[in-house]
């Protein structure tokens, strides 16, 4: 991937694909370094599967025997000497938590770090085809913070106008890149 | 900055256009947005489409969607195009200039740029 907000994207489509009725993505930068996490309240993956899941050769893709989106955003994190977690819950009983959290850290003073590239495009794609989705996202960089959540927006919206509606987005562009 | 409150305005606006809305949707575009497609470049062919499809007024005769891995991903960014009545057409190795192209002429004039598809490569 080019940019961490491309495996952002990545990581956040795997949490649609699991179901996820939320879906909350956090990005904190404090000094060299930048935590991202991807929390949703999807299906969760077995214990097996969690253990194997950041392994290229385990997917659930259909169309070939690779997947590559959770190893590739391991790799961006520890070849700037971070680090990688993910901890998911299949509901045991009705009624159980379930869901899935990715947590990478990048040192990015590193040389090989990724640069971190258009996240507000990478929120807007989300809701661009999620329309439904509650997703929060939150940016905090010292004492600077930005943060949009979809329940929000919806609240205000009704259900006169679905959330990706282009005027919509666009407001979700201009406030998320702090325009005017 | 922005704020919240401007969507109050943006559902107000949105009520009188409701009554003009006849919701044809007759025209799908699809983009495959799995890791493969994203890693080549489909996220600002997405936009583009999304953008260029309200910008030209088309909001009501086509829809941009995304989808998962269609298959063939040394040749992503994939835009596939679904018309009622009509053989699919899939575009292939797409770039936002490109996708401008296709919804002016294809979405929007009813021809496809056929050397954009699968098939002219």
């Amino acid at each position: 991937m080019k940019e961490l907000s491309l495996n952002i994207l990545d990581i956040a489509q795997n949490s649609i694909k699991a179901d996820a009725a939320h879906v909350e993505i956090t990005l904190k930068q404090r000094g060299d370094w930048l935590t991202i996490t991807i929390a949703d309240d999807g299906k969760g993956m077995s214990p097996e599967f969690a253990a194997e899941a950041a392994n290229p050769f385990t997917t659930t893709r259909t169309t070939r025997k690779v997947g590559m989106g959770l190893p590739l955003f391991k790799l961006a994190a520890e070849q700037t000497g971070g680090t990688f977690s993910l901890s998911s819950h299949r509901a045991a009983y009705e009624g159980d938590t379930h869901g899935t959290t990715v947590t990478a850290t990048f040192n990015t003073a590193h040389v090989d770090c990724e640069p971190l590239g258009d996240v507000t495009e990478t929120i807007l794609t989300l809701i661009q085809g999620n329309p439904e989705l509650s997703l929060t996202y939150q940016y905090s960089k010292e004492s600077e913070e930005i943060r949009l959540s979809t329940d929000e927006m919806r609240e205000i919206l009704g259900d006169d106008v679905p959330l990706n509606s282009p005027e919509v987005l666009s407001w979700a562009r201009a406030f998320l890149n702090g325009e005017e | 900055m922005k704020s919240l409150q401007e969507l109050a305005e943006i559902r107000e606006k949105s009520k009188s256009k409701v009554a003009l809305r006849e919701g044809h949707n007759e025209i799908r575009i699809v983009v495959g947005m799995a890791t493969c497609g994203i890693a080549a470049g489909a996220r600002p062919v997405l936009n583009t489409l999304v953008e260029e499809v309200a910008k030209q007024g088309l909001g009501e005769k086509a829809t941009v969607s995304q989808t998962g891995c269609i298959g063939i991903c040394r040749l992503e960014p994939i835009v596939e195009v679904f018309e009622v009545g009509k053989e699919k057409v899939t575009y292939v190795k797409m770039t936002p200039e490109k996708a401008k192209q296709v919804v002016s002429e294809h979405i929007k004039g009813g021809k496809p740029v056929y050397e954009y598809t699968i098939g002219e490569k």
